[in-house]
């Protein structure tokens, strides 16, 4: 018996041998060289593979930072200026800096804004919608509220709010890489420049239709009144389409525009309230 | 005044619905039920009320409580499913045989794959197969006929194609046919074997009752049973004496259940007419095949699981014919 | 006769054809017409009036832009108010052209007389530009404009006219009532169709739902090389690919037209006001409308000018019933539901139904449970189960594999199905994305 089982090692120990050195020598021949600095950009890399930086994947994109030389249109909006810092300094570039960016929704159409004048009974999404009419609220460029963009973060970092019908960004989980962006029919959603304590101050329209017509579905659209172009001490607005539009790299967060709006178009986000002044008392006004 | 509906066209639909086509093969499978309750009395009503309320009970539960998903069984699939695997067990075998085999059936056929409309193989087939290997001797125990009172004592023996399979080691077919039944009580169910299987004449019925509410197409049942038919012919032809005659073979075990109820399951057969053909001849070959010179004496059941895992192949290659053919560089 | 039809797939929607045998009501023009220039497939025409210009009914208001495109005619007198956006069946804004009427005062080169004029010897090309200028388009809802179809391109050669009297979608019956009431003069557009694409046979197609529609043709066409065909009722039988193949037995190929066989088709609405501006000089300004629907008080049969706003025509039929919940623009199988009643009747609009919540509410989708019943139905021999799921992933390239550009958009699919897919929504949406595919490749 023993001697069954010695000659079972060998042989078995022997066809191991064959194999594992066949293999090496294989794997030899065949093996793609490829720049070792690679691997190490990829480990800098979020590891998100959400196309954010345009690229197919991060593998993709570290490939890429590897073979150019100025990084002027490469940036990983997930991994933000300290991921390209940290593989600028792998490979010897110069990492350009940009500024973070949140995804913002331009559409304020609640069902108390907006009143549902049809019901949609179509497949529920926003393309499918989007192709068919104008929404469920009547204006043909607001937001239909069935999710296409909810659907497509990778991130979990916007959701549908069953009250107004609208998606709500969560900032702190969104890295603006646009998959939202790309995915409304309507584009609605905008990637602009974010503030501290994310604070934002922008249009929450983007109806192009005359100011007539817009006010016929939606109190709150914009009707390229101009007011607050007039007021802007930055030079931060313009009007095009009967639409006003808010550069979030040129505004300074003054607030003077939001209060000028005559039908609350202007947001403000993140801000405290307005001081209220304290009502003055009836014996204190007829002082003669 | 309502708020106008707007939706894309068409905006009008027809009445059919899934339970009403899933409770339309439960009521064309009434006759096959009502002849076995006759031959099998209480077994087969304890067994079939088992099978059906556990394949409910079952989906319930797995759906609520472990996928957590919206509970769908009574959508009349899960009716079906255990009403099935009743058919093909048989009327003797202990009620939490029966329990094991829908929750194999319901669980591991259907659930694990997605639900409905998702699973490869056949859920009731899945759930007999679990049982015939679990417990091979309890499964090909048959009761004889008329045993109305007697349950799990029931007096059991060979099905005809058992009796042939074991037989022919040794004698030749005309020396075993006397032991057989005669082909009418094969045709109306006067033998032994699972609750389902017996009545050729009451699944046939129920065959004609779905194709007249076209719940299935012809192409299906009719292959099989013709390709059983002329396989075994040319065998029989070739020797009388080593294969049985086609008839026989037609009449006898699972085909006709096979052919009829479990091949034709919307969700695991080919979505064209020609995929179907290609489909049922396939069985139709395998199960000739394991009756013949396989191990088994039937063969019917891994036959359609084998070509149940085909149907996805054939659905990428066997296109329905396309009107118009291609214009050259449009 | 013995009755042909098309050999692959097909429904049967129940018929409901409430209006039917109804005489044809001319309705008067709306106080308010509101004319789109963009009524046909094609390039939108160009305005060629003011605001606060006086037209007259038949003058030129938008003349075409390029060769696939038509003129558009006022159908009032009266005065221009606004040309401007105003919303359509789809609840977007379009171009249209508002005119205030005052009084009915046509131009004086239109023939307004019953007369026949029986078909002259024009040339081919005379009748071609009289239906430019006239502004004809497909009346069966198609609109494609109706001198491009006659103009054959090189290298084909048309051998039938066929014309298009199926009317397969349930509820209308505009086509039934212009052959019962206005057989000579359809047979004689007929005749000039004929002439202005070059052939010497025509078939004209009738389901045999309408019988007396078949008889009288018969017997207006009797002894001229235009014959008439029964066919099946089947839905759709009425698609030009389908007509087609049931008449004769061809089959246009897959991303073809049907001159590519050989055939031309025009609906009977489409040779009649062939007749109307070829022998009158009338320019399409009215058509037939069907206004039905099972709890309208009096379904009928309207002669409609064209920027008639929805709500005139239902409140001539009898006034909008409680119970509407869908207003649709068309027939219920391919036709467009409306947000609104404002909208004005088109050349191309040949039916408003309205239908009740019962009807027309979707029921809850389930998954597919592989019925194979939509790839029965499907009359282009297409799998809609696979184009949904694809679509839903976006497998837009796949589904370009998968000849969804055959679709007909016919709906037999979504009507058929027991678990209530919307697979005509995610179809569509496949065809524009395949269609923007194929774009880009073109452009490189």
């Amino acid at each position: 018996m023993s001697q069954i089982i010695i000659y079972t090692i060998i042989t078995l120990v022997a066809i191991g041998a064959a194999a594992a050195i066949i293999l090496y020598f294989v794997a030899q021949k065949f093996k793609v060289y490829e720049d070792p600095r690679i691997d190490e950009v990829e480990k800098a890399l979020p590891a998100a593979n959400c196309g954010g930086c345009g690229f197919p994947g991060c593998r993709n994109f570290a490939e890429t930072l590897v073979k150019t030389e100025t990084w002027d249109d490469l940036f990983c909006p997930v991994g933000g200026n300290e991921t390209m810092s940290k593989a600028a300094a792998i490979l010897g570039r110069v990492a350009v800096e940009q500024a973070p960016k949140v995804a913002v929704i331009r559409c304020n159409g609640t069902p108390e804004f907006r009143p549902r004048v049809t019901q949609y009974d179509g497949a529920p999404t926003c393309a499918i919608a989007h192709s068919l009419y104008s929404g469920e609220g009547g204006c043909p460029h607001g937001c239909l509220g069935l999710g296409d963009c909810v659907v497509v973060c990778t991130f979990d970092a916007i959701h549908m709010d069953p009250v107004t019908d609208l998606p709500v960004v969560i900032d702190d989980k969104c890295t603006a890489c646009g998959a939202c962006v790309e995915a409304c029919p309507r584009d609605i959603i905008e990637l602009r420049q974010k503030n501290k304590k994310d604070r934002k101050i922008f249009v929450s329209c983007i109806n192009e239709e005359k100011g007539v017509v817009s006010k016929q579905h939606c109190s709150v659209s914009c009707i390229g009144c101009s007011k607050c172009f007039k007021v802007c001490p930055y030079e931060a607005i313009t009007m095009e389409n009967n639409l006003a539009f808010i550069d979030s790299e040129k505004c300074k967060l003054c607030r003077k525009c939001v209060p000028e709006c005559p039908t609350d178009a202007i947001l403000e986000i993140g801000f405290p309230p307005p001081r209220i002044k304290e009502p003055v008392e009836e014996s204190e006004i007829n002082t003669n | 005044m309502n708020k106008f509906i707007v939706s894309p066209s068409p905006h009008i639909h027809t009445e059919q619905s899934i339970p009403k086509l899933m409770y339309g093969v439960i009521i064309s499978l009434l006759p096959a039920l009502a002849v076995s309750v006759w031959y099998f009395g209480i077994g087969m009503i304890i067994t079939t009320t088992v099978s059906v309320a556990s394949a409910i009970l079952f989906e319930y539960l797995i759906q609520r409580y472990m996928l957590r998903v919206k509970p769908t069984h009574l959508d009349g699939s899960a009716l079906l499913t255990g009403l099935l695997l009743a058919f093909c067990l048989p009327a003797n075998i202990p009620f939490w045989m029966v329990m094991i085999g829908a929750l194999a059936a319901v669980g591991i056929g259907k659930l694990t794959f997605g639900g409905l409309g998702n699973n490869i193989f056949n859920p009731a087939l899945v759930g007999r197969v679990f049982l015939f290997i679990s417990f091979p001797v309890a499964m090909t125990a048959w009761p004889e006929p008329g045993q109305w009172m007697h349950y799990t004592d029931a007096v059991t023996g060979a099905t005809p194609l058992g009796l042939m399979k074991e037989g022919l080691a040794t004698r030749t077919v005309g020396e075993i046919m006397p032991e057989v039944p005669s082909y009418l009580y094969l045709l109306m169910g006067k033998t032994m074997g699972s609750a389902g299987e017996v009545s050729a004449l009451a699944l046939l019925i129920g065959m004609l009752y779905m194709m007249y509410r076209k719940i299935i197409s012809w192409h299906i049942p009719i292959t099989i049973l013709g390709t059983v038919f002329i396989f075994t012919g040319i065998l029989w032809l070739a020797n009388p004496d080593r294969f049985a005659d086609p008839l026989f073979h037609l009449l006898t075990g699972g085909l006709m259940l096979g052919a009829i109820y479990m091949a034709t399951d919307y969700v695991t057969s080919p979505m064209t007419g020609r995929g179907m053909i290609i489909y049922g001849v396939g069985i139709g070959i395998v199960t000739v095949l394991i009756r013949t010179f396989g191990a088994y004496p039937e063969g019917v059941q891994f036959a359609i699981l084998i070509f149940n895992g085909f149907t996805p192949l054939i659905n990428k290659f066997v296109k329905p014919k396309r009107f118009g053919k291609e214009v050259r560089n449009g | 006769m013995s009755l042909k039809t098309f050999s692959r797939g097909g429904v049967h929607p129940p018929e409901y054809k409430l209006s039917s045998g109804k005489p044809i009501i001319e309705l008067p023009p709306p106080e308010v017409a509101v004319i789109p220039i963009s009524q046909h497939l094609g390039a939108p025409a160009k305005v060629v009036v003011e605001r606060g210009q006086e037209v007259k009914v038949g003058q030129l208001i938008a003349v075409a832009e390029g060769f696939v495109s038509t003129n558009v005619h006022s159908s009032v007198s009266g005065k221009v108010m606004k040309i401007d956006q105003f919303t359509d069946s789809s609840g977007y804004r379009k171009m249209a052209v508002q005119i205030q009427v005052e009084g009915d005062e046509w131009i004086e080169t239109i023939d307004r007389s019953d007369d026949l004029v029986r078909s002259s010897v024009l040339p081919a090309e005379v009748i071609r530009k009289k239906i430019l200028e006239a502004g004809i388009v497909g009346m069966g809802g198609a609109t494609f404009p109706s001198h491009v179809k006659l103009t054959v391109p090189k290298g084909k050669t048309p051998e039938y006219l066929v014309i298009n009297g199926v009317e397969c979608e349930p509820y209308l019956t505009a086509d039934h009532t212009l052959m019962m009431n206005r057989t000579e003069e359809i047979f004689s557009g007929i005749q000039l169709l004929m002439k202005g694409l070059g052939v010497d046979r025509a078939i004209v197609g009738i389901e045999n739902n309408k019988p007396d529609a078949i008889e009288k043709m018969n017997q207006v066409v009797r002894g001229s090389n235009v014959t008439v065909q029964g066919l099946k009722v089947k839905y759709p039988q009425g698609g030009e690919k389908q007509l087609v193949q049931a008449l004769l037995k061809r089959e246009v190929p897959s991303g073809g037209l049907p001159i590519d066989v050989g055939v031309v088709v025009f609906n009977v609405g489409t040779a009649l006001a062939t007749y109307e501006a070829v022998m009158k000089n009338r320019p399409l300004i009215d058509r037939m409308v069907t206004v039905t629907g099972k709890e309208l008080k009096d379904p009928s049969n309207f002669r409609v000018r064209i920027g008639t706003p929805v709500s005139m025509l239902i409140e001539k039929a009898g006034g909008l019933p409680g119970n509407t919940a869908k207003v649709i623009n068309g027939g219920p199988m391919m036709g467009k539901a409306l947000s609104t009643l404002d909208v004005p009747v088109v050349k191309g609009s040949s039916g408003i139904l309205l239908i009740s919540e019962g009807e027309s509410r979707r029921k809850e989708v389930k998954p597919c449970i592989r019925c194979t019943k939509c790839v029965t139905v499907c009359p282009m021999g297409l799998e809609p189960y696979l184009l949904m799921s694809l679509s839903e992933k976006g497998l837009f390239e796949r589904m370009e594999h998968e000849k969804v550009m055959d679709c007909i958009e016919c709906g037999s699919c979504s009507y058929t199905c027991p678990s209530s897919r919307p697979l005509l929504d995610y179809i569509r949406l496949g065809k524009a994305e395949v269609g923007k595919i194929m774009r880009a490749r073109k452009a490189v």
